[in-house]
Parts: C-alpha cells; structure tokens; sequence
C-alpha cells in the first residue's frame, strides 16, 4: 500500500466535499491511503494571491509543503490551482539557495523549516502512472457505456510546460484516455482546449468576464452534445457548476451541463452510487447524466 | 513612480534573472494577444501592455483595470515564440498596481479570507451540513480545525509585510 498527504486546499474541503471524498473512495480500491496534511492552509492560490505579492504567496506555499516533508509523504491534489502553486514553490526554490534561505527565515519564525523533500502530484498523475490505465480497466465493472463525455483539462494542469512537464498543452490526450478506458466517449468540441474563465481572480472581481468564457465553452460543449463536462480542477468544477447557476439567472435560459470531478466519473465506473460520490450535491442539475447512465 | 527597472528587480526576488529579462525581447507580434481568451471579449491587450510597461509608461499599465482581466490560462506565454514568460510577468505587473493601491474590493475580500480563515474560501454551514452527509468531518482536518496553525499562517502573512500595505492601501 502506498500513501500520499493529501493537501485539500479550499474548494475541494470547503466547496465541493464530494470531489474529497471520491478521491479518497476510489484511491482506496488501488490501495493508496491518503493522509490528512493537518493545519494546512489555502495553497494560496497561484492567480489571486500570486497576483497580489509573490512573497507571502510562495512563503505560505512552503508551509504548507513543509507539513507534508514532516509526514515524508508525497502530495496529491485535486485543483490545478493548487498544483500551480505548490509545485511552482518547489520549483523555484529548488534553483535559488538565497531564496530558500530567504523563505526559511521567515518560517523559523513559526518553528519550520522548508527543506524540498517531497514531490507535489495532481491525482490525474496518480491514477495515470502510479496506478496505470490498465490496472483501473481490469476493476471497471461499471463501463459507462453510451455516455459521451466533453474532457476539461484546465490551464494549470498543462501549463506552464517546463514545470508542469506534461508535454503538448495543445492537444493533449491523457484524459481522453482515461474517460474512454472507463467505457464513456470522448466527444471533441469547439473550445476544448479553453479555460474556464474563473482563474487569476477574474471569478471573484469580474464574475461577468468569468461567465462570458464559461457561457462560450459550456455553449460549445452543448453544441457537441455532451452528456457531462469532466474536470480535474475543483476551482474550473465551481466555475462550470456554480458558473451555469449564474449564466441561468443572468440569461434566463436553462444551463445544465452536469459536471463530473475525474475521480467522481471513475467511482461510477467502479460501481459507486452518484449518493455516495456526492454527485448529487452540485449546484447545476446531475439528472440528466444520471438517467442517461442507468436509463431511469 | 515605478520604473520599469523597479518591476524587474522585484520579479527577480523570486523569479530566476535570465527568466525575467526575457521580458526585453518581445518583438510584438502579437500571437499573445491572438491567443487570449479575455483579449477577444475586453479591451485588454496584453501586447500592448508588455509595449507600454517597455517604453516606461508604467503608471498607465499598473492603473488600467483591464489588468486584472487576465485569467493566467498561460496560452500567451506558451504560445509566446520568443519564451517571454509573458503571464508570470502580468501577476508581476499586478504585484505592482497592488502596491500603489490598484486593488479591487473582491480582492481585499480574498485577502482578508486568508488572514483571517487560513482560506480564500472558508467553509460554510451548508457545507458543513453536506461534508457530514457524506462521513466526511463536518470541519476539515486543515488549518480550519486547528487554531495554532491559524496563529502561524497570520504571522507570516505579518512577517511577509503583506498584511500591512494591505492596511496602508485602504
């Protein structure tokens, strides 16, 4: 059994708690254990706090990892914010000894100390090369048979690509993957490649510039007759979720693409009921997806 | 007044020297601008930002609104084909317009969640009420369950000097 500290952040713990608990659910059936990071923080996040001074940004980063080098755990995360974040405060650090000396005397301060011992995953990395696509083909007893599927991959996850080092962040296709070895479809769309519009704190200070890109990519995903939009980024999952609650009160027109977290699409595929997966606690409505999966 | 040596000097407190200077070489040609998805739907035009801050009008670049319309996608800077890290410069860029009192009130909002929660976005008692509903503990097991690792995260935000020209700036 292997374990990775899980770094929770905001919106998976305090928005989204079935993204939490699918992740932890469906690690488990792969034997993984994920530990809680006790007394971590907002990671913080990389387009707001990062946009406001990079210093405490990057010093709050290192806390944070600083928990998890004292468990000696690897991370996981579940938001691409907090994967920006957390894996650009190593980064950085790893190749500049000044400002990690910088850093460390500020966090001797609180009695820490930021070492860069432990490596920072997004649970897409976990699932795709630490578990292998198929391993988790062999434990589908649920294929999602006929549900065509509008992938998400958020910005943060791709880029930028000398850290990220996920290769082409123009046309990737790990995700793609991922949904088809779960027995659902891929379906290609307009704006795929996208952003969701709520990043760098254009959600919180011009939520009307968020919905016009959210409303120009749901439009698209609607267009291709997409049954969900699959994300692996709770913050682009509120955007899309909370976002078209927004878009229907704004426009007065319907906007009810249900959004799926990668890992709540994998526990359905390993037979997880939508209850269980906290599917049914999103905003924008799941019951579309629901009956087209079990035909009731 | 800030200068254009300034931004860079600061953006080399934290980013590598030969990353930011990048930043000189820009030749215009505008394939960032094609590529930004606030660019088609605002008058915010990141090529003419990186222009303007070069030729040294940076109180016009740190007081224009459309600053703050990027959503940092990084298509820009990807796409970008002399490697300016054209993004990590706008946050930089924003650093700035912080500091001469360009802060939008949602903003402060933020600020003020993660001095005074440990979170930008704290959790709520329907939240609370979902996370139960799931067997998951009604409060999670980070800095929101630990009154300690709050104390710690305000004194850095104190040490940073983050907290105070937050104040200053009101």
């Amino acid at each position: 059994m292997s374990k990775y500290a899980y770094f929770l952040g905001c919106i998976t713990p305090n928005r989204y708690p079935g993204i939490e608990v699918a992740t932890r659910k469906v690690l488990e059936v792969f034997d993984i254990k994920l530990i809680d990071m006790k007394g971590a923080s907002c990671c913080p996040a990389p387009g707001v706090i990062g946009s406001f001074d990079m210093w405490t940004w990057l010093v709050v980063a290192a806390r944070n990892l600083s928990i998890a080098e004292e468990m000696k755990s690897d991370i996981i995360v579940t938001c691409n914010g907090c994967y920006a974040t957390l894996q650009e405060a190593n980064y950085f650090l790893a190749q500049n000894d000044e400002l990690k000396v910088r850093v460390n005397n500020v966090l001797k301060g609180i009695g820490r100390e930021y070492k860069g011992t432990v490596k920072v995953k997004h649970v897409v990395e976990i699932l795709e090369q630490d578990i292998g696509y198929e391993t988790i083909r062999e434990k589908v007893s649920h294929p999602l048979e006929g549900i065509k599927v509008a992938v998400h991959y958020g910005c943060h996850y791709l880029k930028p690509r000398e850290i990220r080092k996920h290769g082409n962040c123009e046309q990737p296709t790990f995700l793609d993957k991922f949904v088809t070895i779960l027995g659902a479809e891929s379906v290609d769309y307009k704006h795929k490649m996208m952003c969701c519009g709520a990043g760098g704190g254009v959600r919180s200070a011009k939520r009307e510039l968020a919905l016009e890109i959210t409303k120009e990519k749901i439009d698209s995903i609607i267009e291709a007759k997409a049954d969900c939009v699959v994300t692996p980024c709770a913050f682009c999952h509120l955007q899309f979720d909370a976002g078209q609650v927004e878009l229907t009160q704004k426009l007065g027109r319907k906007y009810e693409v249900p959004t799926v977290f990668v890992t709540q699409l994998l526990g359905l595929a390993l037979g997880m009921s939508p209850e269980e997966l906290g599917l049914n606690e999103n905003r924008t409505q799941i019951e579309s997806f629901i009956k087209k999966l079990y035909g009731y | 007044m800030s200068s254009i040596n300034e931004i860079i000097e600061y953006a080399c407190t934290i980013f590598p020297k030969e990353y930011v200077k990048a930043f000189k070489v820009c030749i215009q040609c505008g394939v960032c601008v094609g590529s930004c998805p606030s660019g088609r739907k605002t008058p915010w035009n990141v090529r003419k930002t990186l222009y303007e801050a070069r030729l040294g009008h940076i109180m016009e670049v740190l007081s224009n609104d459309n600053l703050w319309n990027c959503t940092t996608c990084y298509t820009c800077q990807e796409r970008c084909p002399l490697k300016v890290p054209i993004t990590d410069l706008v946050r930089i860029l924003r650093n700035q317009a912080i500091r001469y009192g360009y802060i939008k009130e949602a903003h402060r909002k933020v600020c003020e969640n993660l001095f005074k929660y440990g979170h930008a976005v704290p959790i709520n008692d329907e939240i609370k009420k979902i996370r139960a509903k799931l067997g998951l503990p009604e409060i999670p097991l980070t800095v929101h369950s630990y009154p300690e690792s709050l104390k710690e995260i305000q004194k850095l935000i104190e040490k940073t000097g983050f907290i105070t020209f937050m104040e200053e700036n009101k």
